[in-house]
């Protein structure tokens, strides 16, 4: 028998009973659909984490300090980062081009009438802008004269700005932060959206300095000197490029010089250095393993689609004994009763995986349209749930088909 | 009888079913000669073993033992596979319940045993126009593309009697072809297989009612497995 007659007779058969045939697939539709739709959604959620890293800044190195690893009573200037620490790194480290300080107090903040709680007020200088990529909508950002004079001026997120003024133009109005710091608003930033889990349109943000010395000023801090969390360090983008100096050097130098100047040993050292590779390593990890979670989920309900089709296609030899016979009658061999049934089973998955491919692609646009996720058509998967579809279309056609093949003509014939 | 024109020579044929602990001899050694041409009837009472006398001549199953000899090829042992391509090659059936496949129209019906048909050389084209001529030549030219379910019993035996021809088969077993239809579409399909006896088809038909035997040139008589009598019916014919 040529093969596109017997594809031909499959698909009549499936024709002829549209409905159940279209029931059949649907759980194949589903699967495949699903796994789409879902490594989709996952590689989406990767490719916005990695895209938010890297717009972080290009050529971050994130000085942390460890607080835990302060020995108890140790002298207070050898425990964790000071605001100091940072010009030091810009000033004797080769390949460093900018350094930002990031110390943050959590505040109530009121213009006129409005009053909003808990605003993340972050002290800042003044490279932030150049190494974490934000952008001045309108007035303009502080210079480290302002910072190293303490003066009293702020630069709003866009969605802090537009709750604190609405439509008022915010430039020049002054707030209150906390009981009795009053700034004054010259500028704000463009819209930057979320960075990880960090909303950097919320914020407040103003010279390290005020931050410092006016909101956390409290006897703990006093004693322990300018303490910051955070020192970001913004290498030169020729760094690791030209192979004189690599990251790696940069990160050894750093670390030299905050041991000797908090009197440490490296090899216990009260700070952490971590590069924005490192972050991105830990973030693929884990969107790995929820991806393949996700993969494995998907990949059961195509065995259940599977299983629906061999349920069908057994009542279906059941069903059409009587057909069985008449074709046996005829000159059918049993290997062209098997050959038919088993056609019609992987017919029924391989339509049943286009139209899932179909659903799948158009349900991944839906799914982030609706929802505002990111979801991104990896071909591979596309291709990983068609190719399940058709395998699991002839692993579970096998059997009907065979008990298809094994009946007997007399008995099909005489079957009602 | 001029034995080298025989279509069917059996001999000595039984066939044993075993039922739990009881062996049924269904055929108890009937032996049965059928020349080319011939238009043959096999009558006998029910559990008489025509039905199975018919399954084994018609290839659908083979004997316990004895012998027998199709168109002077030896049939008798052959597995399932052999036996699906001698019948798909030398026999057409006849059906008392028509057994044309459902939903399907009259030309897809007939052309079915050209379909699995190996040793064609036939393309689609040509297959599709021997079954519109087979279609034709049992009067239904006007009902080619008509599904069984709306055909009269009388239109639907003469589909399966196309499809029993389409092949060119040695010969035509047709089991109570009249069974299910009324006394004048029975007598019509009758005239019909008295046409075709005529232009040289030979038919075994099975039937148990003596008037439809009476179209036939000769009638065996099976009883217990065996064939008890055999009678040559006088006739205005030939």
């Amino acid at each position: 028998m040529k093969p596109m007659k017997v594809i031909k007779i499959a698909w009549l058969a499936l024709w002829k009973n549209k409905i159940r045939s279209l029931l059949t697939m649907l759980g194949i539709i589903i699967g495949v659909a699903a796994v789409i739709i879902m490594i989709g959604i996952s590689a989406g959620t990767e490719a916005t984490i990695q895209e938010q890293i890297t717009g972080l800044g290009s050529n971050l190195i994130y000085v942390s300090g460890s607080f835990g690893r302060m020995a108890p009573g140790a002298d207070s200037s050898s425990g964790g980062l000071v605001y100091d620490d940072a010009f030091a790194i810009a000033d004797q480290i080769n390949g460093v081009q900018g350094v930002v300080v990031e110390q943050s107090s959590t505040q109530t903040v009121k213009a006129g009438a409005t009053s909003l709680e808990d605003v993340t007020i972050m002290g800042t200088t003044a490279d932030f802008p150049s190494v974490r990529d934000m952008e001045i909508a309108s007035g303009r950002y502080f210079s480290q004269q302002e910072i190293d004079r303490t003066t009293n001026i702020a630069v709003l997120g866009s969605s802090l700005a537009e709750e604190l003024f609405g439509e008022e133009d915010p430039f020049g109005q002054t707030i209150t932060v906390g009981t009795n710091v009053r700034l004054t608003v010259v500028g704000v930033f463009d819209e930057k959206g979320m960075v990880g889990d960090v909303d950097y349109d919320s914020r407040l943000y103003t010279p390290i300095t005020i931050v410092l010395e006016k909101l956390v000023n409290n006897q703990f801090s006093r004693f322990l000197g300018d303490r910051v969390r955070l020192i970001y360090v913004e290498v030169d983008e020729t760094v690791g490029t030209e192979g004189e100096r690599t990251l790696d050097d940069v990160i050894y130098q750093i670390s030299l010089l905050l041991a000797k100047r908090h009197e440490v040993s490296l090899d216990e050292p009260d700070f952490t250095i971590t590069t924005q590779q490192d972050i991105i390593t830990t973030q693929e990890s884990t969107t790995a393993a929820f991806r393949s979670l996700l993969a494995w989920v998907a990949g059961v309900s195509l065995i259940v689609g599977g299983i629906g089709i061999m349920n069908i296609m057994l009542v279906s030899v059941t069903e059409r004994t009587r057909e069985i016979g008449i074709r046996q009658s005829v000159g059918a061999t049993p290997n062209d009763i098997r050959w038919q049934f088993l056609t019609e089973a992987l017919l029924l998955s391989l339509i049943g995986g286009l139209i899932g491919v179909a659903a799948g692609v158009i349900g991944a646009w839906v799914f982030g349209q609706a929802s505002g996720m990111r979801t991104v058509i990896v071909v591979s998967s596309v291709l990983l749930a068609f190719g399940s579809a058709a395998t699991v279309g002839v692993f579970f056609g096998f059997y009907p088909a065979n008990q298809a093949a094994q009946l007997d003509p007399i008995d099909a014939l005489r079957y009602e | 009888m001029n034995k080298n024109n025989a279509i069917i020579n059996g001999r000595d044929l039984v066939k044993v079913y075993q039922m739990g602990e009881f062996e049924v001899r269904a055929l108890d050694g009937a032996s049965i000669q059928v020349q080319e041409g011939e238009f043959v009837a096999i009558m006998g009472p029910s559990g008489s073993g025509k039905s199975t006398l018919m399954n084994v001549l018609g290839c659908l199953m083979s004997p316990t033992s004895g012998e027998y000899i199709l168109d002077g090829e030896d049939v008798s042992d052959l597995d399932k596979v052999e036996l699906a391509q001698i019948r798909n090659q030398k026999l057409g059936f006849i059906f008392q319940s028509y057994n044309l496949l459902a939903r399907t129209p009259a030309l897809e019906n007939v052309i079915l045993p050209l379909f699995y048909d190996r040793t064609s050389l036939l393309g689609d084209e040509e297959q599709k126009e021997k079954a519109i001529e087979m279609l034709k030549a049992v009067g239904l030219e006007d009902r080619i593309y008509h599904e069984p379910q709306e055909l009269s019993g009388g239109q639907q035996q003469r589909v399966s009697i196309a499809r029993a021809l389409v092949n060119n088969p040695v010969m035509v077993m047709a089991d109570e072809p009249t069974g299910n239809l009324d006394s004048k579409s029975g007598a019509e399909i009758m005239d019909l297989l008295v046409s075709l006896h005529k232009k040289g088809v030979t038919i075994v038909m099975v039937t148990h009612d003596p008037a439809i035997a009476k179209y036939t040139d000769r009638t065996i008589h099976l009883l217990d497995g065996k064939v008890a009598r055999e009678v040559i019916n006088g006739k205005e014919k030939k």
